[in-house]
């Protein structure tokens, strides 16, 4: 489930949020913090994650710090990115969690 | 940040048992996949448990890349035989292979992820003892 109003920004310096919710049954454990980190790191944007859209803010790109968030399945994921291949970023990180990561 | 004219940093994972080490690189292997140069090894000369210089330096061989060697390792003389490994390289290697202070098993898993994005060594390395940070 995407959240289809995905804020645009005309400037690369105003990230773009959106957010999606967790379907595989494991939630963020080990191996979909993996999958989700090495998909961030294929983008030069800064990609942050929570579970809120306040915050607190978790790097995408830190498999640490991914597992640490211990998010549940039926959670929702929310996402910040900024950079110049944000838009393709954010959608590669909103399909992951779409598809579960390829676990369902 | 890729590097693909040097490969991605390789990882080697010491254990004092070879059940663990394996079961480590089993891990790697499929929770990361093959893009991270990966050996193993554990157990002493005689097949108990234990580690042997000479089986580190041959897994480090084993997953040598341009871009660096990280070495996982348990406890005590895994630790302390990896570095007298890492000692006996030759010298333009010597600076290239880090022993990371980390879980092995987590460590193995957190530092292939690293390194899978095409990450430097010292990446690789911070990543891996985020565990302990």
């Amino acid at each position: 489930m995407h959240d289809a109003h995905a804020s645009r920004a005309g400037e690369t310096s105003v990230p773009l949020t959106a957010s999606a919710v967790l379907v595989n049954k494991v939630g963020l454990h080990a191996r979909p913090s993996v999958k989700l980190t090495q998909c961030a790191k294929r983008f030069a944007a800064k990609i942050e994650l929570a579970l809120s859209g306040d915050g607190p803010w978790t790097d995408a790109k830190s498999p640490v710090k991914v597992m640490r968030v211990k998010a549940p399945q039926g959670a929702t994921l929310h996402f910040r990115v900024a950079g110049p291949d944000g838009e393709v970023a954010l959608a590669a990180m909103l399909a992951l969690v779409h598809d579960g990561f390829g676990e369902a | 940040m890729s590097s693909p004219d040097r490969g991605n940093v390789g990882i080697v994972i010491v254990s004092h048992s070879p059940k663990i080490a394996e079961g480590a690189a089993d891990m790697v292997r499929q929770m990361v996949g093959n893009a991270v140069p990966l050996a193993w090894t554990g157990g002493d000369v005689d097949g108990g448990l234990g580690t042997n210089v000479a089986g580190i330096l041959e897994a480090i061989e084993a997953a040598w890349s341009a871009a660096g060697v990280a070495v996982l390792v348990d406890l005590g003389g895994a630790e302390t035989n990896s570095e007298m490994a890492v000692e006996m390289l030759a010298e333009d290697r010597r600076a290239r292979v880090v022993v990371c202070n980390a879980p092995v098993v987590e460590g193995a898993v957190i530092a292939a992820t690293e390194s899978s994005g095409g990450s430097s060594l010292a990446a690789v390395k911070r990543s891996a003892e985020e565990f302990y940070a």
